[in-house]
C-alpha cells in the first residue's frame, strides 16, 4: 500500500477525531506501546464473515500467535474459524516463491473448503518482499471463479484502528454492489409492517450477543441485509450497497464504510451501541427516524416499552445487589460513555472512564452522563489505573483483556469489555449477563481470602522451637 | 448454618450410602500386614470386597465368616473362632479387623467375648492383634464405620500411658474416610516440611496405592501403618485429627495417652490449610518453609483466576457428611452456591455446611433437588454418572466410588496444590459446558441462502463427507438413503 493512500485512509471526514489532534491515530511511541497492528484491526473487521476463507499470507507469526482466537459466534459456517495462513519459509522469502505460494494456498482452500470467497490478508514481510497480492488474487479468482479479495494490512501500516478502515476499504472496494438483495420472503411479510432493509455496520457479535437484539429487528420488520461483520455472509456483505440506513454500531473503526454508503448510494447512517437499556432503545428510534415511517416509529415505541418494563423487572434484584457500588471504566471510544450509561441504569456509579480514543463529541457525552467534573483517564498504564482505582475506592475495573491481570493480580474484581469475552451483554437482556458478572466478580469471596495475609507472616517465628 | 431435612420416603432409591462394615474395611485395609475380617454371610463380604476393588483398583484382602443357614440359627460363634483361627494359621498376619455386620449383630453376637475365647482357646496366636469392632449395617454409613473402626484400633492397640512428648519429633495424624490415599501423602509432604515425622491412623496412602511386588500375589494388606507404631501414638507430641466423623476416636486417644491434638473438618481450602500450617510450625517451632508460603501463593493465584468460572456456579452434591462439609465450605468460598446438598446420615458436622439445607436421602433426591434448584454442575462419587447424564450436567468426581475413571482415589483435595487442581479442574467443567447463547434465525433467512447453508451443513455432517456447499447439497438425498443401511 502506497503512503498517499494510507494517509487518505488516515483522514476519515466522517471522524470526529480529524477536527482535532488525531489522538487516535496519534504515531505509536516506541518502547511504550501497547495494542495491535493493522493487520490484527483488519481481521478483528472481516474475521466475522463467517463463510470466508481467511488467508493470512506471511510467515508463522501472524496467524500462527492469532487464529480462532475471537469471540465473534457464526450461526451457520464455522469456516471463519478455521486458521490459514502460506506459513512462508525462508527459502519462500529469499527465493522469491511466496507468490506462488500464495496462489497454490488459495486453490487448496477452494478445493478443501468450498469458501463462499476468500480473503487474503497481506503481512508485514510480504508488504516488505513486495508480492503483489492484488495480482496473485485477480488470477487466482479467474481461474477458479471464487472471488478472491485482497485485504492489503501490514502491521507497520500502522495501528490497529487503521486497519480497520484498510478493511472497511477492501470490502468497500471489491464487494460491496456486486450483488442485488435477495426478495424479501413471502412468508416473512405480514400485514400493516413495511420491511425496511438495513444494515449494522461494527457489530461482531461477541459471544452471540446479538442474537439477544436479532428478534426485535424482525418484529419491528427491520430486514438486516448485512451485519459488517457478525456472523456475516460474503454474499450480504455484496449487496450493502440497498440498505435505506446503517448504524454504525460502538465502534469509529468502520466509519469509513459508512460515509462511503452515505456519499456513494445516500444511504443515511447513525452511530449507536446496544450496551445498555436506553442505549439499545436509542438505536431502535434512530432507525425509526433515519427511515423516516411512522407507524415503524409507533410500533418502535410500544416495543421499547414493553422490553424496558420486562426487563426493568427483571433487573431489580440486581439493581439491589449493585446500587452504590463504584466502577473504574477503562476502554475506548464510543464505548467509554456507552457502557457508562448502561452501568448507570443499573445503579452503579462509575467514578472515572479511559478516554484514550475517545473523540471531542465522545467526551462531551461523557460530561453530559457522569457530570462536568467526570474524571477522564487518558494513561491507561497498569500502575496509573490502579493509582485511580484506589484513589477513587472503586470496587471493580472494568476493561479490555489487555489489563485482566492488572486487576487480578492486584486482586480487584474485573470485568471484561472486549472481543475476547465470553459472555454478550448487548440488548435488553444482555444487561441480565453484564448485571450476574458484576456481581460475580465484586461479591466473590475470593477477593478478601487473598488479600488477607498469611497468619504466620506477621511473626516468622512461631510457638517454641523443639529442644533438639 | 444449614438445617437438615430428615429422610421421608419409605424407599431409598439410587442409594448414596454406603454400609459402615465396608468403612470399616477401609480402615483395616491402612494397617501393615493387616487384613479385615467381616463376621457375616459371604456376601456381605464380596460386594464390600468388589466396592472397594473397583474405587482402589487394587485387591483387597477381605475375609469373611461366612455364615450360612445353619450358623446364622444356631449360633455363628464357631465362625468367628474358625475364622480367625485359619487366618492366623495360613496367613500369619499382624491385625486382624473383625467387623460385625447387620447380620450378625441382629443375630446379637457378642464380639468382645468372641475374641476373648479365641485368645484362650488359641494362645499361640496371641502376637496377632484382632480388633473387633461393632458395626452393624442398619446403623450409621461408610463414613461412621470407618470411623468406629478408628476408634476400636486405638483402644485395642493403644496403651494407657502417660509419656507424650518422649518422641519429640512424632506426629499422630487420625485421618477420616474423607481422605484418600493422595490426600494422605501430600500430608506427610506437607508435615514433613516442618522437619516432623507423622504417623497416620490408618495410612491408605502407603498401604492402597502402588504395589507391585516380587511376591506377586500376597493376602495380607503391603504397607500402611505398622501395629508397632500404633503402639507409639501416646508417645508423639501432638495428634492431628482431620474430619469430624473421627471426635470419639481423637477423645479416646487424648483421654488414654495425654497427647494434645488439634482438630480439623478437612484441609480443603485456603482458611483451612492455613490453620493446618499455623498448627504445624506452632507443634515444631520452626518457621514456615518458603515452599509452603510459595504454595500459597499459588492457590491464592488460581483462585483469583478461576473466580470466574466458579463465582455464581450452582452446585448439587451428594457425599458422606465429612466430605459434604469439605467440598460445600470449599467451592462456597470460591463464591460458588451449594443449591443442593444430600448426605446419607444426619451427622452434626453438616450443620456447618454452607448452604440453606442438607437432606438425609439417597441420589433420587439429589437429582430432584438439582433439577429444582437449577443446578449447573455435580459433586459426587461415580454413581452421580446417569444423573449427570440425565441432567445433562457435568460431574465432578469426589467420594466413594469411583468407579468409571480411573486415578479417582489417588487425587489429591488436601492443601494448598491440592485446592488449586480442583479449582482448575471444577473451572475446566464450567468451561467445557459453558452454554452458549442459541443462534437467531431470522424470518428473513426463510428460503433463502442462510437457510440452505444450514441444510448442506446437517447433509456433510451427517454423510461425514469432505465435499462442501452445493455439491454436499446435492448429495444429500444418496447420503441419508446410506445411513438406512448402516
Amino acid at each position: 500500500m502506497k503512503a498517499s493512500e494510507i494517509a487518505e485512509l488516515q483522514n476519515e471526514p466522517a471522524c470526529a477525531h480529524n477536527d482535532k489532534a488525531k489522538s487516535g491515530c496519534a504515531r505509536p511511541k516506541p518502547g511504550a506501546t501497547a495494542g495491535g497492528c493493522s493487520f490484527d484491526g483488519a481481521q478483528i473487521a472481516l474475521l466475522p464473515i463467517a463463510d470466508v476463507a481467511h488467508i493470512v499470507h506471511g510467515p508463522i507469526a501472524c496467524a500462527g500467535s492469532s487464529w480462532d482466537n475471537r469471540g465473534t459466534r457464526s450461526s451457520g459456517p464455522t469456516l471463519f474459524r478455521t486458521g490459514m495462513t502460506t506459513d512462508l519459509s525462508e527459502q519462500d522469502i529469499i527465493m522469491g516463491r511466496s507468490e506462488k505460494r500464495l496462489f497454490h494456498a488459495i486453490k487448496q482452500a477452494i478445493d478443501e473448503h468450498s469458501p463462499a470467497a476468500v480473503f487474503v490478508y497481506t503481512t508485514c514481510v510480504t508488504a516488505l518482499i513486495g508480492d503483489d497480492v492484488e495480482a496473485v488474487a485477480r488470477d487466482a479468482s479467474e481461474r477458479w471463479g471464487v472471488p478472491v479479495i485482497p485485504v492489503d494490512c501490514a502491521g507497520f501500516y500502522g495501528t490497529k484502528n487503521l486497519g480497520n478502515r484498510i478493511a472497511g476499504e477492501a470490502m468497500f472496494r471489491h464487494v460491496i454492489g456486486r450483488r442485488e438483495p435477495d426478495p424479501v420472503p413471502d412468508a416473512a411479510q405480514r400485514p400493516g409492517i413495511r420491511v425496511h432493509d438495513i444494515n449494522l455496520i461494527g457489530e461482531y457479535n461477541i459471544a452471540g450477543e446479538f442474537w439477544n437484539v436479532a428478534p426485535l429487528f424482525d418484529e419491528l420488520g427491520l430486514r438486516i441485509l448485512c451485519s459488517l461483520s457478525g456472523d456475516g455472509r460474503f454474499r450480504e456483505v455484496q449487496t450493502m450497497h440497498r440498505a435505506e440506513a446503517n448504524m454504525v454500531v460502538c465502534a469509529k473503526a468502520l466509519l469509513n464504510v459508512a460515509r462511503r454508503l452515505q456519499s456513494d448510494y445516500g444511504t443515511p447512517f447513525f452511530e449507536g451501541s446496544f450496551y445498555g437499556v436506553a442505549d439499545t432503545s436509542q438505536a431502535l428510534r434512530d432507525f425509526a427516524r433515519l427511515l423516516g415511517d411512522e407507524d415503524l416509529s409507533a410500533r418502535t415505541e410500544a416495543l421499547i416499552e414493553r422490553e424496558e418494563a420486562k426487563i426493568n423487572a427483571e433487573l431489580e434484584p440486581w439493581r439491589e445487589r449493585l446500587r452504590g457500588r463504584r466502577v473504574l471504566l477503562y476502554t475506548g471510544g464510543v464505548k467509554s460513555w456507552s457502557v457508562v450509561s448502561a452501568l448507570q441504569d443499573l445503579g452503579m456509579e462509575v467514578v472515572a472512564t479511559g478516554t484514550r480514543k475517545s473523540t471531542e463529541e465522545d467526551k462531551a457525552r461523557i460530561r453530559e452522563l457522569m457530570g462536568e467534573d467526570a474524571l477522564m483517564i487518558t494513561e491507561g498504564s497498569p500502575g496509573a489505573l490502579l493509582g485511580v482505582y484506589r484513589e477513587q475506592r472503586a470496587d471493580i475495573l472494568i476493561a479490555g483483556g489487555r489489563n485482566l491481570y492488572t486487576a487480578l493480580k492486584a486482586r480487584i474484581p474485573f470485568l471484561d469489555i472486549n472481543q475476547e469475552r465470553e459472555f454478550g451483554y448487548a440488548g435488553y437482556s444482555g444487561m441480565l449477563e453484564l448485571a450476574r458478572q458484576l456481581a460475580l466478580s465484586i461479591e466473590s469471596p475470593v477477593w478478601e481470602a487473598v488479600r488477607r495475609p498469611a497468619p504466620w507472616a506477621a511473626a516468622h517465628t512461631l510457638g517454641k522451637p523443639l529442644a533438639a | 448454618m444449614a438445617q437438615i431435612v430428615r429422610r421421608a420416603k419409605a424407599l431409598s432409591v439410587n442409594p448414596l450410602k454406603a454400609s459402615p462394615p465396608v468403612g470399616a474395611s477401609l480402615a483395616f485395609l491402612g494397617l501393615k500386614n493387616a487384613i479385615p475380617m467381616l463376621h457375616g454371610s459371604q456376601g456381605c463380604t464380596a460386594f464390600g470386597k468388589v466396592f472397594l476393588v473397583r474405587h482402589f483398583r487394587e485387591p483387597i484382602p477381605l475375609q469373611t465368616t461366612a455364615m450360612d443357614q445353619i450358623s446364622t440359627v444356631m449360633s455363628s460363634d464357631a465362625n468367628v473362632i474358625d475364622g480367625l483361627q485359619t487366618i492366623c494359621a495360613k496367613n500369619a498376619p499382624d491385625v486382624i479387623g473383625l467387623a460385625t455386620t447387620g447380620l450378625s449383630e441382629t443375630q446379637g453376637t457378642d464380639i468382645q467375648r468372641l475374641v476373648r475365647e479365641f485368645r484362650s482357646q488359641h494362645p499361640e496366636f496371641a502376637d496377632v492383634a484382632i480388633v473387633p469392632v461393632n458395626c452393624p449395617d442398619f446403623t450409621g454409613t461408610f463414613e461412621t464405620g470407618f470411623a468406629a473402626a478408628v476408634e476400636a484400633i486405638i483402644a485395642t492397640l493403644v496403651p494407657q500411658s502417660q509419656c507424650a512428648g518422649r518422641r519429640r519429633k512424632q506426629v499422630n495424624v487420625l485421618a477420616g474416610s474423607l481422605l484418600g490415599p493422595g490426600d494422605i501423602e501430600a500430608i506427610r509432604d506437607w508435615i514433613e516440611a516442618f522437619g516432623l515425622r507423622p504417623v497416620f491412623l490408618p495410612d491408605l496412602g502407603d498401604s492402597l496405592d502402588g504395589h507391585l511386588v516380587p511376591q506377586e500375589t500376597t493376602p495380607l494388606t503391603l504397607g500402611g501403618t505398622p501395629k508397632s507404631e500404633i503402639a507409639t501414638l501416646g508417645e508423639a507430641t501432638a495428634t492431628l485429627v482431620i474430619g469430624r466423623s473421627l471426635t470419639r476416636a481423637a477423645d479416646l486417644l487424648r483421654a488414654r495417652t495425654g497427647v494434645p491434638d488439634f482438630r480439623f473438618d478437612h484441609l480443603m481450602g485456603l482458611d483451612a490449610c492455613d490453620a493446618f500450617t499455623q498448627t504445624l510450625a506452632s507443634i515444631a517451632g520452626v518457621p514456615v518453609p518458603e515452599r509452603i508460603d510459595r504454595q500459597r501463593a499459588q492457590l491464592q493465584d488460581a483462585m483469583v483466576d478461576t473466580h470466574f468460572m466458579s463465582g455464581f456456579s450452582r452446585i448439587a452434591l451428594a457425599l458422606d457428611a465429612d466430605l459434604l462439609l469439605a467440598m460445600s465450605a470449599f467451592f462456597a468460598g470460591v463464591g460458588a452456591e451449594i443449591v443442593a446438598a444430600v448426605a446419607p446420615e444426619r451427622a452434626a458436622c453438616l450443620a456447618d455446611a454452607p448452604c440453606a439445607e442438607v437432606r438425609v436421602g439417597d441420589l433420587e433426591d439429589l437429582e430432584k433437588a438439582a433439577i429444582a434448584a437449577g443446578a449447573e454442575v455435580l459433586i459426587g462419587s461415580s454413581h452421580l454418572a446417569p444423573i449427570a447424564e440425565r441432567l445433562a450436567l457435568p460431574l465432578l468426581r469426589a467420594g466413594f466410588p469411583q468407579y468409571d475413571r480411573l486415578g479417582g482415589f489417588a487425587r489429591c483435595w488436601s492443601g494448598y496444590r491440592g485446592g488449586r487442581q480442583a479449582l482448575f479442574d471444577f473451572g475446566n467443567l464450567i468451561l467445557e459446558n459453558h452454554h452458549e447463547p442459541a443462534a437467531y434465525r431470522s424470518i428473513f433467512w426463510q428460503d433463502g441462502a442462510r437457510e440452505r447453508e444450514l441444510r448442506s451443513a446437517d447433509a456433510c455432517e451427517r454423510k461425514n463427507c469432505h465435499a462442501h456447499g452445493e455439491a454436499a447439497e446435492a448429495n444429500a438425498a444418496p447420503a441419508e438413503a446410506g445411513l438406512v443401511r448402516h
